[in-house]
């Protein structure tokens, strides 16, 4: 479990990191509790390692002009213990808190999970539901791209390799109310199943689902149950009979893709009843 | 024996945890020698194949790499052996192919060794390692041992046809236990499989050898749980090299569990390379090959029929076992199966006809040989399910079935001990005395009510019981050799009183997590009647410790603990002799308590201090006697020691989604008299943890071409802090009648008991809802819980 040897630099500003990351074979270093892992297996051997962990703008959580911004260097714990994500976000609250365990959740950091695309992270879900704009930036300059655009498949994002993920930015909704619920993998403690809901003051709901397929997404068949229909038991269980639909459900040694389409069905149950 | 001053039986706080709690501990891989270099192998990714071509030459090149030796350099060299040897059925010696030290014409398992890079750096090593260019002929595979003996499945080992290493039976004629089956009004069959475990010890195996020139000598530092019985194999069956001519030492060792009992083969080749390279070499296991490479525990195959009167009394029981041995004989492997699985199957109940029929099979897989409780969980697992799931079918309460058949109590010493049907005899017992403690802390008749409740609103409750029976104190040299052990099995304990009157101890078993350094000095502090903090506990060291065979099998206390004592009564017999002189007395008139040597009925006496310093300073002493006090003893026990307990598990099922939570769990243990409560609380914990682990999370994953698919810590799941309720820990002492302290053992006991019972927990929640399942395959997923209920 030793990697290969690679350089190391640490720039202070995101001007500088997307320089050192256009140069040669680099790859960002954020918490590294998943980057560290696969370079100790040789399963990936950058030769240098761009460490964003000192860029002042990258760390914080604000609100400003009708929008909850999370910088993208922040951490999981940070995330955890934010009053202002407590109150706004709920649902971002009970997805940090459930992640990894402590040192994950100190060291690692919401933009490098995002990055990361693991298929059974957590993060992806309270991020579709909450519509969530992800701000990157490259040597091209910067663009805003919509979550429901930003995962494309198993590991995959529209992310282009130079550049990096900046902040997460989530529109206020007053009065929305929001859940996150994961059937967790035993060792890994991963989701299976996670599912995010968030309850719009009119009863319009968002619905993700992060676990269950090669990539996370918004289930928009059970979401368009709720359109002008009263949030009561036959609703939820419709919602929860149209969930998953067409979808390509994962199946490995923990979980079979039909017990896997079982349980995103009673998470989502739980969800939508935890918000009834 | 003396008096006490009450330190025997005292929850004296660990003295080794001063050093592991502030990072103090001296483990193998933090030993750094004068020259090191450091090994990285190169290893199979193929479960069998034939080896071609080996092209070092770019790895030679490399900077710093020192060396590099494939199959070919050491062919000529004897491979690691197999201590234990069993006979075939038909008397022929068991199958025992070749262990070498590297792979030679052929890959066993995936994982295997086939070259060794040795480099100035660690990181140099294992860049080299990646450059070794190594052609393989992929070869079909076989990963299950019941399906490995059948004809035309790939064959392991030439000189194994069908892959067998042995056939074996123990208990009553075949032909007897089918009799008596026949007469059964009920018989209760169950085909399970006691899965793979990988025994995660925290600290991988390390290994650091060097060899000094100008004296002709060779060390082995090693992360195990047995240096003498390392350096003996080492020396005397695989190098072939002078065993006063090299010392082992097994320092701090991060756990072990049964894993780190076996001679490996990177401990002989790292020797023997330091020799060709004359520099230290030093591996140390990354956490993959932990899971590769370390001998893996059970792997079981059975089929178990018991046979039941009509009033529920246990006629016969009937057993039919493949163990999977995997690619090469382990060190202890072939006993696992028979003499400590087979010798087991009496349980704790009167069963009259028993035969037990076992199949060691060789695999492509890692080599499969003691894990924590080694064979006995694998009986009581067998018995303990039969008994749940009998009482089940037949209707009858668990509890009562057991009380039932429970052999009645016995103490060994006014009662004579339980001969069984299959070739021991327990020391001493009070079964029924554990259950119904068991049931006492459970409110056994309450929560069968709220379990009915439960079941009507909708939830499942369930309640599962194991009442097991372990040997242990390992063991009577006769009796295993006559059983094919090819070594003893006594122990060492050296007792040296300094002229100050502070004591050091030696004792050839080995700590490794267990709190010898505690324990031990309890026990001489209690007998010499002097502070705790004077007595200090050496182990580990071959030049330090005259002998021993490690610790496994929980014997510590039992065998090494008693041999300790054998050198206290000498000492406190020597004493008394100097002490007599001094006193001017006959030694007969002296009596020794509370730490000073007495004339009786008077009070002319001496301290034991002062008699330590005449011991050293002989000016005026006993004609005839040697001056100085230190003894040293061999002690062979007489007999296996037979701890026993009651073990229940409640569980609750989530319906919606099969998923468990252990809700309650009582460990109710016998481990005869207790030096150190909060050590053996601390042992059952543990064992329960581990033995919850197999129920519920644990368990290799071999997939048919004979890949590991699990082996990271993302997918092998080790139990956790919260999967699991507070454990409610009684016990009950039955002392052992035959070792001076009384003493049973607990190290088993917490993974032998715990298994069983959790499984049985969670058929019971599922007959409750009225889902009739035999069994559920370890470790027991939510999903398997939601199939059973979709479908049974």
């Amino acid at each position: 479990m030793i990697p290969t040897a690679f350089d190391y630099t640490k720039p202070a500003t995101v001007e500088e990191a997307i320089a050192a990351l256009s140069d040669g074979d680099s790859k960002l270093l954020a918490g590294g509790y998943s980057l560290i892992p696969a370079m100790k297996m040789r399963l990936t051997q950058p030769s240098k390692l761009v460490d964003i962990s000192g860029i002042p703008s990258l760390k914080g959580i604000k609100e400003e002009d009708g929008e909850i911004v999370i910088n993208a260097g922040t951490t999981h714990y940070e995330i955890l213990t934010n009053d202002l994500i407590k109150n706004r976000l709920p649902f971002f609250t009970q997805a940090a808190g459930i992640i990894g365990d402590v040192q994950v959740r100190n060291r690692g950091t919401i933009g490098g999970s995002l990055a990361h695309a693991d298929p059974a992270a957590d993060w992806p879900a309270p991020v579709l539901a909450a519509e969530a704009i992800i701000d990157v930036k490259g040597t091209g300059g910067g663009r805003s791209i919509p979550a429901t655009d930003f995962f494309t498949g198993l590991f995959s994002t529209q992310l282009l390799p130079d550049e990096i993920i900046v902040a997460i930015r989530i529109p206020v909704q007053e009065g929305a109310r929001s859940v996150y619920l994961s059937f967790e993998q035993p060792a890994s403690r991963f989701a299976i199943v996670g599912c995010a809901v968030l309850r719009k003051a009119d009863g319009r709901v968002n619905i993700a689902f992060t676990g269950v397929s090669e990539a996370p997404f918004r289930d928009r068949g059970a979401e368009a149950v709720f359109d002008g229909k009263s949030w009561d038991t036959a609703t939820i269980d419709t919602a929860v009979d149209a969930a998953i639909g067409e979808v390509d459900v994962l199946s490995d040694h923990f979980a079979s893709s039909e017990y896997r389409r079982h349980l995103a069905k009673v998470y989502l149950k739980r969800a939508l009843q935890a918000l009834a | 024996m003396s008096t006490t001053n009450g330190l025997i039986g005292k929850s004296v706080k660990r003295v080794e945890d001063n050093r592991f709690i502030t990072g103090k501990g001296n483990y193998t891989d933090d030993i750094i020698l004068p020259g090191q270099t450091y090994a990285a192998f190169v290893r199979t990714p193929y479960a069998h194949a034939k080896i071609g071509s080996i092209d070092t030459a770019a790895a030679l090149a490399m900077p710093g790499v020192v060396a590099i030796y494939t199959g070919a350099d050491v062919a000529a060299i004897n491979g690691v052996p197999c201590g234990w040897q069993v006979n075939f059925k038909n008397g022929d010696t068991m199958k025992e192919p070749k262990h070498p030290l590297l792979a030679v014409g052929k890959v066993r398992y995936t994982g295997e060794a086939v070259a060794i890079v040795i480099a100035g750096t660690r990181e140099q090593a294992c860049d080299a390692a990646e450059a070794v260019q190594v052609e393989y002929e992929e070869l079909p595979v076989v990963v299950n041992a019941a399906e490995a003996v059948k004809p035309g499945a790939p064959q392991v080992h030439d000189e194994a046809p069908n892959n067998m290493c042995y056939d074996w039976e123990l208990g009553n004629p075949k032909a007897e236990v089918d009799q008596a089956m026949a007469t059964a009004a009920h018989v209760t069959m169950l085909e399970f499989v006691n899965q793979r475990m990988i025994p995660n010890a925290i600290e991988p195996r390390s290994y650091n050898a060097s060899y000094d020139a100008a004296n002709g000598r060779y060390t082995l530092y090693t992360s195990t749980q047995n240096p003498h019985l390392i350096r003996l194999l080492m020396s005397a069956f695989v190098l072939g090299i002078p065993e006063h001519k090299v010392r082992v030492v097994g320092p701090d060792v991060g756990g072990g569990f049964g894993s780190k009992i076996f001679h490996y083969t990177e401990e002989a080749l790292l020797t023997w390379a330091s020799h060709k390279i004359n520099r230290p070499v030093k591996w140390t296991a990354d956490r993959r090959e932990s899971f590769l490479t370390d001998a893996h525990g059970r792997d079981h195959i059975t089929k178990a029929e018991m046979g039941f009167d009509k009033e529920g009394k246990a006629v016969a029981l009937r057993v039919k076992t493949f163990a999977n041995l995997g690619a090469y004989l382990s060190t202890f492997s072939t006993c696992v199966p028979t003499y400590l699985h087979g010798t087991l199957l009496q349980g704790l109940y009167t069963t009259p006809k028993i035969n037990v029929d076992v199949t060691a099979v060789f695999t492509n897989t890692t080599p499969v040989d003691a894990y924590r409780g080694a064979g006995r969980p694998e009986a009581t697992y067998l018995l303990e399910r039969l008994m749940d799931l009998a009482a089940h079918e037949m209707g009858i309460d668990p509890a009562a079935l057991r009380f039932k058949n429970f052999i009645p109590p016995f103490d060994g010493v006014n009662q004579p001990g339980y001969q069984t049907q299959v070739a021991l005899q327990y020391d001493s017992g009070n079964y029924e005395g554990v259950l119904k403690k068991g049931l006492e802390m459970l409110g056994y008749e309450d929560f069968r009510k709220r379990q009915k409740e439960a079941a009507q609103n909708g939830k499942l409750l369930g309640v599962g019981f194991s009442t097991y029976i372990e040997a242990c104190g390992i063991a009577p040299s006769a009796v295993v050799g006559a059983l094919g052990a090819r070594a003893g099995l006594y122990e060492v304990g050296q007792v040296r009183v300094q002229p100050t009157g502070k004591v050091s101890v030696f004792t050839g078993t080995h700590s490794h997590g267990q709190g010898h350094e505690t324990t031990f000095a309890q026990v001489v502090a209690d007998k010499l009647g002097i502070a705790f903090e004077d007595v200090e506990v050496i182990h580990g060291d071959s030049d330090s410790v005259a002998f021993g065979m490690g610790t496994c099998g929980s014997r510590s206390i039992a065998v090494g603990g008693s041999a300790i004592m054998k050198s206290v009564e000498k000492i406190i017999e020597k004493g008394k002799k100097i002490a007599a002189h001094k006193l001017e007395a006959n030694a007969e008139d002296l009596e020794f308590a509370g730490g000073r040597f007495t004339v009786k009925g008077t009070n002319k006496s001496v301290s034991f201090a002062d008699v330590a310093l005449t011991a050293y300073v002989p000016h005026v002493y006993p004609k005839d006697l040697e001056p100085g006090l230190d003894f040293s003893s061999f002690y062979d026990p007489a007999n296996f020691t037979y701890p026993f307990g009651c073990h229940i598990a409640v569980v609750e099922v989530d319906k919606e989604t099969g998923t468990l939570a252990l809700r309650r769990f009582i460990a109710v243990d016998d481990v005869g008299n207790v030096i150190n409560p909060m050590i053996v609380e601390g042992q059952i914990h543990g064992g329960v943890v581990q033995g919850v682990g197999q129920a519920l999370f644990e368990g290799a994953e071999y997939d048919e071409n004979g890949q590991l698919t699990n082996g990271t810590y993302m997918d092998y799941c080790m139990p956790r802090a919260d999967n699991l309720p507070m454990i409610e820990t009684a016990g009950q002492v039955t002392p052992c009648p035959h070792n001076p302290l009384g003493v049973k053992g607990a190290g088993e006991a917490g993974t032998i008991g715990s298994t069983p019972a959790v499984v049985n927990a969670v058929i019971d929640a599922l007959w409750s809802g009225g889902h009739i399942v035999k069994d559920l395959r370890m470790p027991i997923t939510s999903e398997k819980v939601w199939r059973a209920m979709q479908t049974a």
